[in-house]
């Protein structure tokens, strides 16, 4: 590694653990956010042993667990509520969003804009380490004598607000959680307004740029309310407020001895006000990275990038009026209801137009398979399949069948499963090389791709038909149900299509390691890609680039008539 | 101070006219009223939800709240000359504005808890009723920020105000920061006087 200026002379826990730069705290949130992305995966292999087969002692490891958690192998209910909240809770906001905006924007937008490093190292360090103590109370949280939280993860009161202590660690880890994405996307919003490199206007960004532009908006202005909610919901636990505990409340047969006067609603509008905004916190930095990888391997230009940039920008603002969509069945008023399914049809066409514009960017390249272009192309299906699934949702009368159903869930992992973590695989393979500066295995690459793509439709595709048959999300035992019961074989199916998932993704990890040894060396630009990162070196040193780097065009300059090359970086003053 | 390259610490870009810290102190603030703007929204639908609402006047000390927006008021007027006198390169006069700011604050506070004592001693909790827990959320939350500010705003009087010789105009948009942020902890307040006390 090539190291420059002063770096040098600082000692390995100032330069690896507590450092200020932006590449190796992005790499930072990148491990710990995979980590978690693979400790919440497991989560849910547990609770598909226990969906498969009800009341069953799980083989082998069964007996590691504490009797509060199995007794003989067989898993309590509240363990498998434990399971289920935390599962979600950590794939959310400690695994895709540390992964997609503190791991990969924290490493690329810098690089990308031509910046040494973001505008508030510091500030980048604590995000990091106060993300990191949220998941350590989150985990810590397993270990509490009664458990972890187990309201789901959407923590809806009065349960949650009654629930054992796991739920007070939640919200704390939450708090940790939201003050860490906070001080992120003033950061990033900062970076990217402040710093872009000479030459490079906005309309010259790179399409990932604006996704964590936009992103960094929604993560700075809906989390908030979140925050004030969990202030709400940890003064009801711990103060003995009612701001969620309506009055007469009865729970087991005995009156609550609370003040009353408290409505639970208020938390739900509170907690959609962020929890819808997320989605597109989830989704867009995967689709800026879908569009870097199909520009560099599609050797020609992003389909209607303006149309895109302001379809970012609308679904940005519409995100912050379609909440109440989650909330249909709460009795809303018929005006109310239509107010939201409007704004939700609304907001499918930016996102339509953003896939289809995606996909259209397709049509007439020389496509390269590589990879990360592999994962990609998966997106465009995956995430058309989440989206269009979700149209029922958003209209009451289809929405009062389906809510709280599969089919919910069979959706909303479309969207994020086979379409952001895809998108982040297809990440992880197109910059490895530039972080490391090896190229990872195309052959363990393409194992790992084509067995997780069919692998993971088998593990949602059934969701559909469960949630049409009207099984209830959370149910601890279907067989207990006689709606349920005749959809329990593919219950079956879908948890050894989610185990052999999770060996399938061995290769990536054997790839990921290995290839810091075996990989192929690469120099600055092994994808003969166009955008400011691939003029840096590989690794790029403290400080990024050998020269301030000057922007002279458009990001997605591939294939321009009476080039001798295929592709015109953006920092070449000269013809290439 | 900007070894690592990084540009607009201390002068402004010379297109959107701020330095990285004022446009990040201001995006910090933006989500700072979302904060408030979701605690506000929680007491307009407990309110408007509740069969019966009392009148703030009739249960909190009004005079009491009425001297702590007056002090809040007046220290954000020394906030702003403690920021005014760096611009005139007077140094001890900003070290004076700045200890009255920090000392109006105090002050503030102790009233707040004098407020808060009082209401104990009649036993009365967050856990009474829905109006004293969001009475008690949102002040209480309005102190800790005020405990913030003057956390910030005594780094700045002492060990911060090294930077002053170093560079001065850096040191002159850090105060202006803590301003912005103790102008904006003033405005909430100017909000929960009236909603909480008056109405």
């Amino acid at each position: 590694m090539s190291e420059k200026q002063h770096s040098h002379d600082l000692p390995f826990w100032r330069k690896y653990i507590f450092s200020l730069d932006h590449k190796v705290i992005g790499i930072q949130y990148g491990i710990t956010g995979l980590l978690f992305l693979f400790f919440g995966f497991c989560l849910m292999m547990l609770m598909r042993w226990q969906l498969a087969y009800p009341g069953q002692p799980l083989p082998v490891i069964g007996n590691l667990f504490s009797e509060r958690m199995m007794v003989g192998g067989i898993m309590l209910p509240e363990f498998y509520n434990q399971l289920g909240a935390m599962h979600g809770t950590i794939m959310v906001f400690l695994g895709v969003v540390p992964l997609a905006v503190g791991g990969f924007g924290n490493y690329l937008v810098p690089l990308q804009i031509g910046a040494p490093d973001m505008a508030f190292p510091k500030l980048n360090m604590m995000s990091y380490w106060v993300y990191f103590l949220g998941g350590v109370a989150m985990i810590a949280s397993f270990f509490l004598p009664e458990g972890a939280a187990q309201s789901g993860w959407t923590s809806y009161p009065p349960l949650a607000n009654i629930a054992a202590s796991g739920q007070t660690v939640w919200l704390i880890g939450m708090v940790f959680l939201i003050t860490s994405s906070l001080l992120g996307s003033i950061n990033f919003i900062v970076t990217i307004v402040q710093l872009r490199a000479e030459g490079l206007s906005f309309f010259r960004l790179p399409f990932f740029v604006w996704a964590q532009f936009v992103t960094s908006f929604l993560l700075l202005l809906a989390f908030p309310p979140l925050e004030a909610a969990g202030v709400l919901q940890l003064m009801d636990r711990l103060a003995g407020t009612s701001f969620f505990m309506p009055s007469g409340l009865v729970v087991a047969g005995k009156a609550l001895e609370v003040s009353g006067g408290g409505n639970p609603l208020l938390w739900q509008h509170l907690f959609w006000f962020l929890a819808h905004p997320e989605v597109y916190v989830l989704i867009l930095p995967a689709m800026g990275i879908v569009a870097e990888v199909f520009a560099t391997n599609t050797r020609k230009p992003i389909y209607g990038y303006k149309s895109m940039v302001c379809s970012v920008i609308f679904l940005g603002f519409m995100s912050f009026i379609v909440w109440a969509h989650h909330m249909f069945l709460t009795g809303m008023s018929a005006k109310m209801s239509s107010f939201f399914q409007i704004t939700t049809m609304i907001i499918s066409i930016p996102s339509v137009i953003l896939l289809t514009a995606l996909a259209l960017s397709l049509w007439g390249g020389s496509i390269r398979f590589s990879t990360p272009m592999l994962f990609a192309i998966a997106f465009l299906p995956m995430f058309g399949i989440g989206g269009l699934t979700g149209l029922p949702l958003g209209l009451a009368a289809s929405d009062i069948h389906l809510h709280d159903t599969y089919y919910v869930i069979g959706h909303f992992h479309y969207v994020v499963a086979p379409g952001t973590i895809f998108a982040l695989f297809a990440g992880v393979y197109h910059w490895y090389p530039k972080v490391t500066g090896r190229k990872m295995s195309e052959i363990l690459g393409k194992i790992h791709f084509f067995l997780s793509i069919v692998l993971i439709n088998g593990v949602f595709m059934p969701m559909f038909i469960l949630g049409l048959a009207g099984v209830s999300r959370r149910l601890y035992d279907q067989m207990q149900f006689a709606h349920a019961q005749p959809t329990q074989p593919l219950n079956v199916f879908m948890s050894v299509c989610a185990w052999l998932l999770g060996l399938a993704q061995i290769p990536f990890i054997i790839n990921i390691f290995g290839s810091l040894i075996w990989g192929k060396k690469v120099d600055n630009n092994p994808w003969e890609a166009t955008t400011l990162e691939w003029a840096a070196p590989s690794p790029p040193p403290h400080g990024n680039f050998d020269a301030v780097p000057e922007v002279y065009r458009g990001p997605y300059e591939y294939s321009v008539p009476g080039q001798k090359h295929d592709f015109w970086p953006q920092n070449m003053a000269k013809e290439n | 101070m900007s070894d690592n390259g990084i540009r607009y610490i201390s002068k402004p870009h010379p297109v959107t006219g701020v330095t990285n810290s004022k446009l990040g102190i201001w995006c910090f603030l933006a989500s700072e009223v979302m904060l408030f703007g979701g605690l506000f929204s929680a007491y307009v639908l407990l309110r408007a939800s509740a069969p019966s609402w009392p009148h703030g006047s009739d249960l909190l000390n009004v005079p009491l709240a009425t001297l702590n927006t007056l002090v809040l008021i007046t220290s954000s007027v020394t906030m702003v000359m403690a920021w005014a006198s760096l611009a005139l390169k007077d140094f001890s006069k900003y070290k004076r504005y700045m200890a009255a700011t920090i000392l109006l604050a105090l002050v503030f506070l102790a009233v707040k808890s004098v407020e808060y004592a009082h209401k104990f001693e009649h036993h009365h909790f967050p856990s009474t009723n829905t109006f004293y827990a969001i009475y008690f959320t949102l002040t209480g939350l309005h102190g800790l920020h005020v405990l913030g500010g003057v956390v910030v705003n005594t780094y700045f009087l002492f060990p911060g105000s090294a930077l002053w010789k170093k560079d001065p105009e850096q040191f002159k948009g850090r105060i202006e920061c803590a301003g912005l942020y103790w102008h904006f902890v003033d405005l909430v307040w100017i909000f929960l006087f009236p909603v909480l006390y008056l109405l």
